[in-house]
């Protein structure tokens, strides 16, 4: 599938007068390809905003090099900037003007044609739910609305990628599931998004792989399962009995099993144990359970949050 | 890719990347233009100021003028009128011009504070288009409004007073006006980039808003004195201070520098611990590190300007000598140098009153204190005024060397006497001097990024080190020969 977005020892430094120079952003390695959607995390001020513009040719990478769709980001930054759509972390409208007034004027600046501009606009003020509110102030329009007139502006030129900045912050929980289901129709319709988020939640729901950014160095990078098990450990698992087994857990848990079970807690109808590989282990055990005539009650999987390895990278490393 | 990425260029544009780049970066100005003016005239705040200067204003002024007219032709004092309208007109084109710089300092950094700029950072608008949309914005509604308060003025004067401008007179109001409109608009870009804040920015205005004051008092004078001929060096003076501006804006108004400058900068805190750390050398104080390492690479990485200085120094002579040549003193005033046997130690003593005083503190102090004026006035000249200020000695030796020869003075000797000595290291301290105050003047509008080497701070520190390590034992060395050697040799050569 090919890389849409591209990042090698992507670094940057700002040199303020007087000061040391401030490393924002250290040699970050990525690669996002076609149609996935990236969650990219980390505490305020750990660089994603200078990540984002960089990769949006706003911003002049000062080590390193970065590609999108191809394009360098520093010697064509206007293409690159013409692919992308970039939704910033402010909605940054001007309150005087009417939304399809406002969106227009963007379309024009992507140099779109009239006819293209005002189909465009209807079609996604329609899928937004503010098409009747288009002809109004921006003055008049509330938060949420005002973010979905924001995301409208970076998605009117039907851009391959995405780059999305706190895309449901101020908006009610309607509002946000909007957005969410316009990411996924996207992600559907093969555009890469670059979402930038605090919403972990919106993270593990939406997005193929995560990336953690801390300081200004990648942390980590991987599905959200992938993340939990590096850094939580292996799933850990449960399974409750109605009456105690006739033999000890370890007639099952050992033949064949050894290498990939760690019990962690037992009791006569209880086991508790982590797994790497549940889809192998898990039928496996609970097969021979069968066998032997356990009854059991539950088998469920001890709930690992994406908040959890979220915390422990960042308050620990 | 996207759909709509940019405008499709011409047949010729294809063949002329330039022309088709030129053609885009004004396509994109216009749209930025278009917007910004539509917002400003959706502004009942900017709105009603500039339609009460523009229509009610000018009927008060004709209204005031006719009162003064006829007062003043009680006592038959008809010159008054006469001047009075120019300068009338003169207040009215300004007084809508000033919210050029309300909407200039708007636009710039009021679109920064409320981060509406950066989704339009994010569009392939290039910075040059996004500058000059602005700044064609900020400028053009102010601009109209002072034409047709002008417009208005001088309809009221015909209908009531039958009078009609001068059209040279006119055409220089309308261009003082322009140009104004222009250095306040421009200027305000340069503010806006040292700040965050409109609060901060107005605050700066300040820099622009007095200068301008004074200006206006000048014009003003100007206008009652009827000197009119000198608005046209005050106008070409005003495009080479908007063209200055202009380059600046340029230079400073791109997506790098909004967005890095996440505090005010000027910070004179922070601005003078940079200066002060400018004299460490790895980061320490070393006066053996600073004569054997910091300075031989400051002159050598600024070979440049000493060497434009030192040229300029020659022109000064040359043209000094020219200058006598084409205006010979009377035969009847010229005549062979001579230097009384007691010139050295008069000269010592401080009797010869019309100079000062020919001893080694006062000399020194003398041109101590001339190398730091032409600094300080080559700052804020960008440069200029120091060269100026240096040519203005030389020119004068050089004349003398001339008018000397014609009354059949060697002028080889008359240099070997007289300047020499002394000069061997006064000079070159002073054209080091120069130099350095060129770049630091010259520093505040190259456009230097943030934290580059070569910025004012920079500059300013190498004319500090340059001037308090080398050009200040010069001169001392210097004024002690001139009190104490040159007198000699003048009068071993020249002694009557």
């Amino acid at each position: 599938m090919e890389v849409l977005i591209h990042a090698e020892n992507l670094t940057k430094q700002f040199i303020a007068n007087g000061t040391q120079p401030h490393t924002a952003v250290s040699n970050l390695n990525l690669d996002v390809p076609q149609g996935e959607v990236l969650a990219f995390l980390g505490p305020n001020g750990a660089g994603k905003t200078t990540t984002v513009r960089m990769l949006t040719s706003i911003l002049k990478p000062t080590g390193g090099r970065a590609t999108i769709a191809g394009h360098d980001v520093v010697t064509e930054a206007r293409r690159v900037r013409a692919l992308v759509g970039h939704l910033t972390e402010f909605p940054g409208l001007y309150l005087r003007m009417q939304a399809r007034e406002y969106l227009d004027f963007y379309g024009e600046l992507y140099g779109m044609s009239r006819a293209a501009r005002h189909a465009r606009i209807d079609e996604l003020t329609q899928q937004f739910g503010i098409a009747d509110a288009a002809n109004r102030r921006l003055s008049e329009f509330s938060k949420g609305m005002r973010q979905k007139v924001a995301l409208i502006r970076s998605m009117l030129h039907s851009p391959r990628i995405l780059f999305l900045d706190e895309p449901t912050s101020a908006m009610d929980p309607h509002s946000a599931k909007q957005v969410r289901d316009a990411v996924a129709q996207l992600r559907g319709q093969g555009h890469t998004v670059f979402l930038c988020t605090h919403n972990l939640y919106e993270a593990e729901s939406l997005a193929d792989r995560l990336a953690m950014i801390r300081k200004g160095n990648l942390i980590a990078l991987g599905t959200a399962q992938e993340l939990k098990t590096k850094f939580l450990g292996a799933p850990r698992i449960e399974i409750q009995l109605a009456k105690p087994l006739g033999q000890p857990w370890s007639a099952f848990t050992q033949n064949g099993l050894r290498e990939k079970i760690r019990v962690e807690e037992f009791s006569e109808t209880l086991l508790r144990y982590r797994t790497a590989e549940p889809n192998v282990t898990n039928p496996h055990l609970l097969k021979k359970l069968n066998e032997a005539g356990a009854e059991i009650v539950t088998v469920s999987e001890t709930p690992q949050s994406l908040e959890q390895v979220y915390l422990k990278l960042v308050e620990e490393l | 890719m996207s759909e709509y990425a940019f405008a499709a260029p011409t047949a010729a544009e294809s063949r002329t990347p330039l022309l088709a780049a030129l053609r885009e970066t004004v396509r994109e100005a216009l749209v930025i233009t278009r917007r910004e003016t539509r917002d400003s005239l959706r502004d009942w705040r900017i709105l009603v100021p500039i339609l009460i200067l523009t229509l009610v204003f000018p009927w008060i002024m004709n209204f005031t003028t006719r009162v003064a007219i006829d007062f003043v032709e009680q006592y038959s004092a008809t010159i008054i009128p006469i001047r009075l309208i120019p300068f009338g007109l003169m207040i009215v084109g300004f007084f809508p011009i000033t919210f050029s710089l309300v909407i200039a300092l708007e636009t710039f950094v009021g679109e920064k504070e409320r981060n509406s700029l950066e989704p339009l950072l994010g569009t392939p608008l290039s910075d040059a288009s996004l500058y000059l949309g602005k700044l064609v914005a900020a400028t053009a509604l102010p601009l109209l409004a002072s034409y047709l308060g002008i417009g208005a003025y001088l309809t009221w004067l015909y209908v009531t007073l039958q009078y009609v401008p001068d059209w040279i007179v006119l055409l220089q109001i309308l261009l003082l006006t322009t140009m104004e409109a222009l250095v306040m608009v421009t200027g305000a870009v340069v503010v806006s980039t040292h700040t965050t804040s409109v609060r901060a920015a107005n605050l700066l205005a300040s820099f622009i808003i007095i200068p301008m004051a004074f200006l206006l008092q000048i014009e003003s004078v100007l206008l009652f004195w009827g000197n009119y001929n000198v608005l046209w060096f005050i106008i070409g003076a005003l495009i080479v201070v908007d063209l200055i501006f202009i380059r600046m804006g340029i230079q400073t108004f791109n997506r790098e520098e909004i967005l890095a400058r996440e505090v005010d900068e000027i910070n004179p805190k922070r601005l003078g611990a940079k200066f002060v750390n400018e004299f460490r050398v790895n980061g320490k104080f070393s006066l053996r590190a600073l004569y054997f390492s910091d300075l031989p690479r400051i002159l050598s990485t600024n070979r440049l300007p000493i060497l434009l200085t030192a040229a300029v120094l020659c022109v000064a002579f040359v043209a000094g000598w020219l200058y006598a040549a084409q205006f010979p003193m009377p035969p009847s005033l010229l005549q062979p140098l001579r230097v009384q046997q007691d010139f050295a130690s008069n000269a010592a003593a401080g009797n010869m009153t019309f100079l000062p005083q020919i001893n080694t503190p006062a000399i020194f102090m003398h041109n101590v204190r001339t190398l730091i004026l032409s600094a300080i006035l080559g700052i804020v000249s960008f440069g200029v005024l120091a060269l100026l200020l240096l040519m203005v000695p030389v020119g004068i030796v050089g004349f003398l060397a001339a008018e000397l020869a014609s009354a059949g003075t060697n002028p080889l000797l008359f240099l070997t006497a007289f300047i020499l000595p002394h000069g061997i290291f006064e000079l070159p301290a002073a054209t080091l001097a120069t130099a350095f105050a060129l770049r630091a003047g010259t520093s505040i509008i190259s456009g230097t990024r943030r934290g580059e080497r070569g910025g004012f701070i920079n500059a300013l520190a190498d004319w500090a080190k340059v001037f308090l390590f080398i050009v200040l034992p010069l001169l001392l060395i210097a004024a002690f020969v001139e009190a104490n050697i040159t007198p000699r040799i003048a009068a071993f050569f020249f002694g009557g």
